[in-house]
């Protein structure tokens, strides 16, 4: 019988690949972490790629300081254990004249606290190479990019002028000044992220599982009581069994209401509910094509 | 659907689970324009198998554009940039993600128009089934033409004409197979076998998921049904071993490991290896893995390989099977798909990125553009944007490569525009052509000539020379073919190496031409030739042929020439050198 790969493996191979070439090619690479799900999954896969080698690049966190308070401890104990090198970066300019998502509403917000901190960090650090754990699945413009993802010196995107890409051979060819964004889990789902973290037993942010928690029940959306999150009048916190899909900011993280508190249980609420994991996303129903227009900016 | 239920305890969540984790994966594309559904298809494959998640499906619903007058647009849900939405095209590729029990799959979702060739050829690059689409009311046209031209061009393993809108002929047959044969037509003539075709109706569903009861007369699978039975990347791990090293891993000074992925074959614990382009030989001691070592890999799993002996190996270096050497040249033919908006310019460097390697490759000759419509070949100055052409390639160092029809991985590269540092143009390496213009004329005269017997005779030539003909054939071994030339040269003899870029079919005439005129003839071959080798033997006579292969010499090529050396004086063709000095002492 020939021998054949099941689909995660192959995924892991491919990424694998994808990881190795970027450290093979590029003079500074870095790897963004975000603490999430996906993140820790790139994590994984990136000791794999240069076992029994340390992971030859940095870790780079971009904190919003709106991150929760469990995601900043998972975030220093998870990279200290694993021996990885972690940098830190924050706008402090915006963060000291008072920037957050009360004031500013949440576009400003994410441009000023997320992607101008992103932009900065990356020049600051002269990373010609920036790996994010974007999958073409999670939006309808992620579709379209590639996985060596072309950015002029400003760190922008240009949709419409992509290099093209063939089998397995990435183009890393660029000038000074500007950088290539990697995404090794382009062809990974929410359901594959899940199911690889679950075989190889991946640890994750406590914030995926449920359980009670204080939350601001608005309309549809749970927000989480955190960062002083200013309650509308009448609005009161209630304890409210549930947990995050994604992680983002505190107040643009909506919480579903759950029962899932083992990752089988997760999955099993994944295959049966079949809503997209960025819907309780705030930002992303700023605008319709809000992504792509973050995007283009320098956002992930 | 596996996924269709909603799984309540965990017991249940562990079979899903068990069963998720079997399933393989099976990479397509489609191509196709604004009019002839192909939205509409994928859109149904999602949303009947439940890949479209509900609150995308609410997002489409409130978009202020809706192109059709039906309750949901499949369109819509595919077409990802606002450019595109507005003018209701989908320019770019976009990757679309479903899964069945039995399968995950990937989708390249591509546009048809000519100015997208393109885009059409980097979504075919690594699918394994290609979906071509016609509609039922118009018949074969140019766009269906030229979509399953790049399917053949870009060798996808399987290839499906889904006859769309058959709910707008009203179901018949005859329409159906009157564009069935005229369309096998165009498919015997871009030699693709086993094509299949199926009827469908994309916005009514019938034969996407399951088999209609409004095509009685059809008797095939449903599109679902293809999709997940047609055997995926089979061939992939029966090829000849390829592993092409991305990175030297070295955490410390007790452990040296090569990271690649396998791209073709399988590669086990103790095999003996090559390495390209040294062409010196070891053993795989260990394969080593997050996981632990393992006892074998195959295409196309990632892993670290450690050698016994210390080679000098580095990125772009490759590791094979001694015995199924790939072609090693600096030139070679190629179907090119240029995709700038600057036309190709001869002669003038690009950068070509071949598997894990790099270097400076110059186009040296058009030999014909193809019209991917009608598949003419036509004379061409240049190629344009999404032109296609056949050309012939020069590299600056020798590249190791298979055809592209016998290797997707080896066998294909870009060209980068050193200056601008866009992707200029992907090609497809083409199996050395029997013929090419006066290269042939020559060799067709060096083949038909027949020796005759020269006059001095073996003995008299051997009483001058001090040593009888040979021929020695070696694979991959150019610089130990140079050694041993200078060893021979030094010790008096007559010898000529041919080690670089050898045409081994011209290889047996000159071993008998080499050796009738009492040469020791070095020839150090790219890859194992059975047959040549045998003629050559034929040709010199097996009592004067050395054939080496990999395993029998030591990787040094000191200890290499040594042993050859040893095996010539052993044979006779030298006298040993202690006789040579008593007979000089005469």
């Amino acid at each position: 019988m020939t021998p054949r790969l099941t689909h995660l493996r192959l995924l892991e191979a491919e990424s694998i690949h994808i990881l190795r070439e970027v450290a093979a090619e590029f003079a500074r690479p870095v790897m963004l972490y975000s603490i999430g799900k996906d993140s820790s999954v790139m994590l994984r896969l990136a000791q794999k790629a240069f076992h029994p080698g340390k992971i030859p690049f940095p870790l780079l966190h971009v904190d919003t300081g709106y991150k929760f308070q469990e995601m900043i401890e998972f975030r220093d104990r998870y990279t200290r254990e694993i021996g990885a090198t972690l940098i830190v970066h924050r706008n402090r300019r915006a963060l000291d004249e008072g920037a957050n998502p009360f004031r500013l509403g949440t576009e400003k917000c994410c441009a000023l606290l997320k992607t101008r901190a992103l932009l900065d960090a990356l020049a600051e650090g002269g990373f010609d190479a920036a790996f994010g754990g974007a999958r073409r699945e999670e939006e309808k413009s992620r579709a379209k990019e590639r996985i060596f993802s072309f950015r002029d010196p400003l760190g922008q995107w240009d949709p419409k002028n992509q290099r093209p890409e063939l089998w397995n051979l990435f183009n890393s060819r660029i000038d000074k000044g500007e950088s290539i964004r990697v995404f090794p889990l382009s062809n990974w789902t929410e359901l594959d992220v899940w199911h690889y973290i679950h075989l190889e037993r991946i640890q994750v942010v406590p914030l995926y599982f449920a359980k009670p928690r204080e939350m601001v029940v608005r309309g549809e959306t749970l927000i989480p009581v955190e960062h002083d999150f200013p309650l509308l009048p009448g609005e009161r916190p209630r304890l409210v069994m549930c947990r995050m899909r994604s992680l983002g900011c505190t107040y643009c993280t909506g919480a579903v209401r759950s029962e899932a508190d083992t990752v089988p249980k997760i999955i099993a609420e994944l295959v049966g509910l079949r809503r997209s994991e960025r819907e309780n996303r705030v930002i992303d129903h700023d605008r319709e094509g809000s992504m792509e227009l973050k995007k283009r900016e320098g956002y992930f | 659907m596996a996924l269709a239920g909603t799984p309540q305890t965990v017991p249940d969540i562990e079979a899903f689970l068990e069963q998720d984790q079997r399933k393989d994966l099976l990479r397509f594309t489609t191509a196709g324009s604004v009019d002839d559904g192909k939205s509409t298809l994928i859109g149904r494959l999602l949303y009947d198998s439940r890949g479209v998640y509900e609150d995308q499906l609410a997002a489409v619903q409130r978009s202020p554009v809706n192109r059709s007058s039906g309750t949901i647009d499949f369109s819509l849900l595919t077409d990802g940039l606002r450019a595109e939405r507005e003018q209701g095209i989908t320019i770019d590729v976009a990757y679309r993600y479903f899964a069945t029990p039995k399968r995950k799959f990937i989708i390249a979702d591509t546009p048809g128009h000519e100015q997208y060739t393109r885009n059409m050829a980097t979504g075919a690059s690594t699918a394994d089934l290609a979906i071509v689409l016609i509609d039922a009311r118009n018949g074969v046209l140019t766009q269906s033409r030229r979509h399953a031209s790049i399917a053949a061009l870009l060798a996808i393993p399987h290839i499906v004409v889904a006859v769309n809108k058959m709910d707008l002929v009203g179901f018949r047959a005859d329409v159906f197979e009157s564009i069935r044969q005229e369309f096998a037509g165009h498919l015997k003539r871009l030699g693709v076998t086993g094509a299949r075709f199926i009827p469908i109706s994309a916005l009514d569903g019938d034969n996407v998921i399951s088999r209609s009861p409004r095509t009685p007369w059809y008797r095939g699978e449903s599109l679902l049904e293809i999709l997940e039975n047609v055997p995926v990347d089979g061939d992939r791990t029966r090829g000849s071993m390829r592993f092409p090293v991305q990175i030297v891993i070295r955490p410390d000074s007790t452990f040296r490991g090569y990271a690649g992925q396998v791209v073709a074959g399988v590669l086990r614990r103790g095999d003996p290896v090559m390495v390209l382009p040294s062409g010196r030989t070891s053993r795989v001691k260990s394969i080593v893995t997050w996981e632990g070592e393992l006892a074998e890999v195959f295409a196309p799993m990632s892993a670290t390989v450690c050698l016994e002996d210390e080679l000098d190996i580095s990125r772009g270096d490759m590791l094979v099977h001694p015995a199924q050497a790939p072609r090693v040249s600096r030139h070679f033919e190629a179907a090119l798909v240029w995709m700038n908006e600057q036309p190709l310019r001869l002669g003038t460097p690009y950068l070509l990125k071949h598997t894990t390697q790099q270097l400076t490759a110059n186009v040296t000759a058009i030999a014909h553009r193809v019209n991917v419509n009608t598949l003419a070949e036509e004379p061409a100055e240049t190629l344009e944007l999404n032109e296609i052409g056949r050309v012939a390639i020069e590299t600056a160092r020798p590249l190791f490569f298979d055809a592209y029809t016998a290797n997707r991985w080896t066998g294909s590269f870009i060209l980068i525009d050193p200056i601008g540092n866009s992707t200029v143009a992907a090609g497809m390496i083409q199996e050395p052509r029997r013929q090419a213009g006066a290269d042939r004329a020559a060799r067709s005269a060096l083949l038909d000539l027949e020796f005759q017997a020269s006059r001095p005779t073996p003995a008299e030539r051997f009483a001058r020379a001090g040593h009888y003909p040979a021929v020695i054939w070696l694979t991959a071994r150019r610089d130990l073919a140079y050694l041993l030339e200078r060893q021979l040269f030094q010790r008096g003899c007559q010898v000529h190496a041919l080690a670089e870029d050898v045409e081994s079919r011209i290889l047996p005439e000159l071993a008998a031409l080499l050796t009738a005129a009492g040469l020791i003839a070095i020839f150090s071959v790219s890859g194992p030739d059975a047959e040549e080798l045998e003629r050559a033997r034929a040709q010199a006579g097996s009592d004067r042929f050395f054939h080496f292969d990999a395993e029998s010499l030591a990787a040094s090529d000191e200890q290499a020439a040594h042993q050859i050396m040893a095996a010539l004086e052993d044979r006779g063709v030298l006298l040993k050198r202690d006789r040579f000095t008593e007979a000089e002492g005469i």
